[in-house]
């Protein structure tokens, strides 16, 4: 194989590769939008604050350390060595399932019924409110997050592909990124695992009842408390997810509650209500992005990468305005 | 035995069983402004099918969601009056504990969940049960032999199936809940003359075969005073009427007003209107 095609090849990989963590934060959207009509502007933010108590867990940081101080005058900052990964995980979990029952409990109970541009709105406040929260609990700084999954860049793929080459070509082999692939092996599970989930369990078939009908969920005696409860929960999850892979990538910071904005096309191009759209949604921004940077960026002068997912969803708005996978709109007349 | 609201305590009760649902003049207000029901008491007996009638906006919808309590979805309160099934006080149950208890409600225009297939919208129906597998697939059979084009139907999309297929399915899914009541909301909306008919028919079925009781809103007075035992007859917000459904059939006012037939032989519409406007109950 020539040099160009290899080249091709590996910027389509690594495209993918990134659509698959794009795809992790637009499926925790699809899920909450699915069973109850709000988009969660809040998600990329739970990512952050699930990523944020984790690291808070694994390092043994006391939560609001600096409010304590600052009111009684001590000086916490550790309680100790901090918990090891798998541990940190199952209560960060703990955590963001107390956060969907508060969710519901403190906002989403007292606006049923209400218009969806009334919940979005109460979700941007949510939004700001655990940005405050996260940075008031643990602090403001960037941390790094290390549970354990292998990265950097894979030795034995390099030499793989060296010698796909043609003899005597100057090639190196391809890079890729060994955290990228446990991220797409986890995606995968994930998404397997929801689609069972909502297939085949009881719990699963009142959530889609929920998300085609509210009225008559409540009818047929489907509690929408319960399963608001259940979907955040799922919906925190995920997040939980996206903030492990995105903050072992590139640390846990603030911005990263800003992977939200990214999700957005790919929301748009894979339909709202579908979790197999969220995934292939994700790698088309992920490969389109990267062959822009690569093929037509040098033409334009570069920088393609941050602004070609939106044009891409724009076209799509145009021409097809439920996304790839979303749901047919079926009207009986 | 035809009687008016105000001196009517209880319709046909049986000396000594309290009924299985008993509204007790119940007063409904949407939004904490919009007066609704000003006063409605009913009573639906073991075994019976009531049928509550009336015009457009009369508060039937609201009187039977009143009961199942899908009125606080809508913003709206039952402020006076009380709601007894079985004996226990239900207007402060959440809808999914009715449900549990065995009343459940059927809602106008069908609402069966378009994405869902015909079997799953069923079993979404059985979701506060914990009986297990086996009893909700013995019941899921029982649905099928009360509506066989159901069966047929099962694995589509209820959104792609007919207006016929999707009632039967709504109430076919309030069935498997195992209900001792369904309120059933306006079954012949939108339906041709013929499916109506048969879907009052399975109503009758269930009604004797299952002993299932049912409490019936109808804009459709014709079918349903033939079905139901009782009747009461709303108007704004209040019971006009009640009694016996053979009573209520035979009674020169509602085939005035509700059957189309007048008492002295067909008159011009001009005049059917200027008598129907002098001669309501409520004005």
């Amino acid at each position: 194989m020539s040099v160009e095609l290899l080249n091709f090849f590996e910027t389509f990989l690594n495209g993918l590769m990134a659509g698959v963590m794009y795809s992790l934060v637009a499926l925790g959207f699809v899920l909450i939008f699915k069973a109850s009509g709000i988009f969660n502007f809040a998600q990329g933010v739970m990512a952050l604050f699930a990523a944020l108590t984790l690291v808070g867990f694994m390092t043994g940081q006391v939560p609001f350390s600096h409010l304590i101080n600052a009111i009684f005058g001590t000086e916490l900052h550790n309680w100790g060595a901090g918990l090891p990964a798998f541990l940190a995980i199952l209560l960060t979990m703990v955590v963001m399932v107390a956060l969907a029952f508060l969710i519901e409990k403190l906002v989403l109970k007292h606006l049923v019924n209400q218009e969806p541009i009334i919940l979005f709105m109460a979700t941007i406040g949510l939004a700001y409110f655990l940005e405050g929260l996260g940075d008031l609990m643990w602090g403001s700084d960037v941390k790094t997050l290390d549970v354990g999954l292998p990265s950097g860049g894979s030795f034995w793929w390099e030499d793989v592909t060296r010698t796909w080459a043609a003899q005597g070509a100057e090639y190196y082999g391809m890079y890729i990124d060994l955290l990228d692939v446990s991220a797409a092996l986890i995606a995968v599970v994930l998404v397997i695992a929801l689609s069972l989930f909502s297939q085949y369990t009881a719990t699963g078939r009142a959530l889609r009842a929920v998300a085609d009908d509210h009225q008559a969920a409540l009818s047929v005696g489907i509690s929408l408390r319960r399963i608001w409860v259940i979907v955040w929960s799922i919906a925190g999850f995920v997040a939980l997810v996206a903030g492990i892979m995105w903050g072992s990538k590139s640390g846990v910071q603030f911005s990263l509650s800003l992977i939200a904005l990214k999700a957005l096309p790919v929301l748009i191009l894979g339909g709202f209500t579908s979790i197999p759209g969220a995934i292939v949604g994700g790698l088309i921004i992920g490969v389109g992005e990267k062959l822009a940077e690569a093929y037509i960026g040098p033409m334009v002068g570069g920088a393609i990468e941050n602004w070609f997912a939106y044009v891409l969803a724009l076209a799509f708005l145009l021409f097809r305005p439920q996304g790839l996978f979303g749901d047919r709109i079926i009207e009986r007349i | 035995m035809l009687q008016k609201a105000s001196d009517n305590e209880n319709g046909s009760e049986k000396a000594g069983e309290p009924p299985l649902l008993e509204v007790n003049n119940i007063e409904v207000i949407y939004n904490h402004v919009i007066l609704v029901l000003k006063g409605v008491s009913l009573t639906v007996p073991k075994g019976g099918i009531v049928s509550i009638l009336g015009a457009n906006g009369a508060g039937k919808t609201t009187t039977l969601k009143a009961i199942s309590n899908l009125l606080r979805a809508e913003r709206g309160e039952v402020t006076k009056g009380n709601i007894k099934f079985q004996g226990d006080e239900i207007q402060d149950l959440s809808s999914a504990e009715l449900v549990k208890r065995g009343c459940i409600q059927v809602m106008e225009g069908r609402h069966c969940f378009g994405h869902l297939s015909i079997e799953e919208n069923l079993l979404t129906g059985a979701y506060t049960r914990g009986d297990g597998r086996g009893a909700i697939a013995a019941d899921l059979e029982m649905v099928y032999n009360y509506f066989p084009r159901l069966k047929v139907r099962r694995k589509s999309q209820a959104g792609y199936t007919s207006g016929g297929e999707q009632q039967m399915c709504a109430i076919g899914r309030a069935l498997m809940s195992r209900p001792s009541t369904i309120l059933l909301d306006e079954p012949s909306m939108g339906l041709a003359p013929q499916l109506v008919e048969e879907i009052f028919g399975i109503v009758q079925d269930l009604n004797s075969k299952e002993g299932v009781s049912f409490l019936l809103a109808e804009q459709n007075t014709n079918i349903a005073l033939r079905y139901a035992t009782y009747g009461y007859i709303l108007e704004s917000g209040r019971v006009v009427m009640d009694g016996e459904a053979k009573a209520l059939r035979e009674n020169e006012d509602v085939k005035e007003f509700y059957l189309g037939v007048g008492g002295e032989g067909r008159k011009s519409f001009r005049d059917v209107k200027h008598y129907k406007r002098r001669k309501r109950w409520l004005a």
